[in-house]
């Protein structure tokens, strides 16, 4: 096969960072070695790129050989009796959804959108509003095939040192090319979905640990522009899997649908979320979505699709489009419990100081996880969405570093996925001795430093 | 003025082109400044460590501008804005017809420029975004009888522009062309020039354009008197002073 690319505009999903790279779109692991052979005799670096679902840098490279993985999309095997599947790289959530609903399997871990590939959500090591419960995807693994730098392929099981670093190794620790995934067995198509306003801090937290306890997920939206005695109102959704028809296994029963309200067709809808993008506006949307959340469905149990409730994000398609022009960051830090409320009403404290308020807050429950670059903390996590405009743009970054330090000093954690703000010295102090192994492992799968990224140059995650 | 991260600035040792690449360095863009002289380059790379990364390149060896320009993009991590500002403007005698001088005049103003900019397109129209600056001049808007290769030269860059400009429109990616008047520069010092603009607030006009795809004056009165000379028949425009 001959194979070719095409220079690219990249683009972080956030539309903060972007790059020209030379996109190129293997279909098998000889590709991969062509593509290696070829960063060598051009001296170009590697980057691999998934769906390109990471909100910052972490798949851009500037004038790079970028390797996208999504024609390396073929499910390999499939087992229903034990629900073990194996899959390229390239298939994406939504791909392992459809392939195993019918069957009564559901991917163990999901993030907000289906679009992300498997590749990628390993090598982020995603989360979904299962953490608390499920941790990691990293953590329902079989087994992972990676290539090295020299085109060697090493298959890694969880019980390997190498497999704690190339899982959320941000693509830098080898090209995962292949994985085995245990699928999580599921009564229905469905989810019962129980949702409560809640008025304050105290009753998010007071909450939240009254249904971790025995909710299959948990999560909980933030409104960041509220003050005073109403600092952390919001809206808590706790789920559980429901017994039901078989039929709510069909995709049919899981496809979003075409409207919003029945009312308004989703293709429109990120229009009128850019013209309410604005501070006034969203204070007022947040205030809005809060008093209503406390009249309609509040202390009330739903019915919902598995992907309905999951794949929020996909409800508006190119929603981030009303973050348009200069796009937005994710901020999201990982805080251990005993801490957690200090860290977060701190953050949103300062964020109101500085009236850079973030539009959005979700906050989730999570357990910690075994991986070198790990997110995971016995805590939670605040995932807060910022617009960013030329004014505000250098005062965004600084209030992010001051964010930073609240999030360090409380011996909390990032996640790479997310990030567009992270510093050298923020790094070493989120990853401390795990930074210096994870780098050992880097250098015996790519000696010669062949895969790069923007977000591993940037965080120093890569040697200088 | 839009930020532009990465640009190449080509004839950037001197005069406009070199007051460019200061401006965008100092708005927080990488340059890479083009030219031949590389004692001029060096000089002016030390103004702006790290932001100015000078390329020495003749314009005139266009079978070198594919590979200048590669490299060009490597050094910088990518393109956002090319402006070529390379130009040749010789002392030209009233009654003097030297053919070695005219196609110099061609070779850089024209050649050059074609060997740069169809790489800068190129590359744009892949990557579906990029700027295009081409320094043109109101001498092209007319032929004249003091420098008749020189009108003649950025009359076709003119015109090589406005295609390229037709050409990637849907692209994304935008084609200026600027015709600045008499300026301050080197070229022009041996002319005794009134009412001439520094290079350093043409610089910053040019830049606050640079995205818009058009042609361009620097002044209005050049836009109100250089309508009504384009639109002069030649048997009155041969009697003016010009």
């Amino acid at each position: 096969m001959k194979l070719e690319g095409r220079l690219a505009r990249l683009c972080g999903y956030g539309m903060t960072a972007a790059a020209d790279a030379h996109l190129f779109q293997p279909t098998c692991e000889d590709d991969f070695r062509a593509l290696l052979r070829l960063a060598r005799l051009t001296s170009r670096k590697v980057l691999l790129r998934g769906a390109g679902r990471s909100y910052g840098d972490a798949a851009i490279l500037p004038e790079a050989i970028a390797v996208g993985l999504e024609r390396l999309n073929r499910v390999l095997s499939w087992d229903p009796t034990t629900g073990l599947l194996v899959a390229e790289a390239g298939v994406t959530i939504g791909d392992l959804w459809r392939y195993t609903l019918q069957d009564g399997w559901w991917p163990p871990v999901v993030s907000g959108t289906m679009f992300p590939t498997l590749g990628g959500a390993i090598a982020m090591n995603i989360h979904g509003k299962n953490a608390f419960r499920a941790g990691t995807i990293g953590e329902h693994l079989e087994w992972l095939d990676v290539m090295d730098s020299s085109g060697a392929v090493h298959r890694l099981t969880p019980d390997s040192a190498a497999f704690r670093a190339v899982v959320g190794g941000a693509g830098l620790t080898g090209i995962i090319v292949r994985a085995a995934l245990r699928m999580k067995r599921v009564p229905s198509g469905d989810l019962r979905v129980y949702a409560q306003a809640v008025d304050s801090w105290d009753q998010q937290f007071e909450v939240f640990e009254r249904f971790a306890g025995d909710a299959d997920y948990l999560v909980s939206w933030v409104d960041c522009f509220a003050r005073g005695k109403s600092a952390g109102r919001g809206l808590i959704h706790a789920a559980w899997y429901a017994e039901g028809s078989p039929a709510t296994l069909r995709a049919e029963h899981q496809d979003l649908p075409d409207t919003i309200l029945g009312l308004v067709p989703k293709s429109v809808v990120w229009r009128v979320l850019k013209l309410l993008n604005r501070r006034a506006a969203m204070r007022l949307l947040n205030a809005t979505k809060y008093r209503l959340g406390t009249v309609i469905g509040n202390g009330k149990t739903e019915h919902q699709s598995l992907v309905a409730f999951s794949f929020l994000l996909d409800y508006v398609p190119n929603w981030r489009w009303a973050y348009l022009p200069g796009g937005f960051i994710q901020y999201q830090s990982f805080v251990p419990k005993e801490t957690a409320r200090w860290v977060f009403e701190n953050q949103i404290a300062l964020q109101q100081e500085r009236r850079l308020e973030s539009f959005l807050g979700v906050l989730k429950r999570h357990r910690p996880d075994p991986f070198l670059i790990s997110h995971g903390v016995d805590g939670f996590s605040l995932a807060l969405d910022f617009k960013v405009t030329p004014s505000n743009r250098e005062r965004l970054w600084e209030l992010a570093h001051e964010m930073n330090e609240l999030v360090l000093e409380a011996g909390g954690r990032f996640y790479l996925a997310k990030d567009s703000t992270l510093r050298p010295e923020d790094l070493r102090r989120w990853l401390g001795p795990n930074l210096e192994e994870w780098r050992g492992w880097r250098r015996r799968f790519d000696p010669d430093g062949l895969l790069v990224s923007s977000l591993g140059l940037r965080t120093g995650l890569i040697e200088p | 003025m839009k930020r532009y991260e990465r640009a190449i600035v080509v004839g950037a040792s001197s005069g406009l082109g070199r007051a460019i690449a200061l401006h965008l360095a100092q708005a927080g863009s990488t340059v890479v400044a083009v030219a031949r002289r590389g004692d001029r380059l060096r000089e002016l790379a030390d103004s702006s460590p790290g932001r100015i990364l000078p390329l020495v390149h003749d314009v005139t060896r266009t079978e070198e501008a594919a590979r200048a320009f590669a490299d060009a993009c490597t050094m910088a991590g990518g393109l956002d804005l090319i402006v070529y500002s390379a130009g040749f403007m010789p002392t030209v005698g009233a009654t003097e017809f030297n053919t070695e001088k005219d196609l110099r005049i061609f070779a850089v103003n024209v050649l050059g420029a074609i060997a740069w900019l169809n790489q800068a397109a190129e590359r744009f129209q892949q990557a579906g975004h990029g700027a295009i600056v081409g320094i043109g001049s109101v001498a092209g808007d007319r032929g004249r009888r003091g420098q008749p290769a020189y009108n003649a030269s950025k009359a076709a860059l003119h015109a090589y522009l406005e295609a390229l400009r037709n050409r990637l429109y849907a692209r994304g990616v935008s084609v200026a062309t600027f015709k600045p008047g008499p300026m301050r520069t080197e070229m022009t010092a041996h002319l005794s020039l009134r009412n001439a603009m520094d290079p350093e607030v043409a610089a910053a006009k040019i830049l606050a354009k640079a995205h818009v795809s058009g042609e361009h004056y620097l002044s209005l009165s050049h836009r109100f008197v250089f309508a009504v000379l384009r639109n002069l028949p030649s048997s009155v425009f041969r009697r003016l002073p010009v």
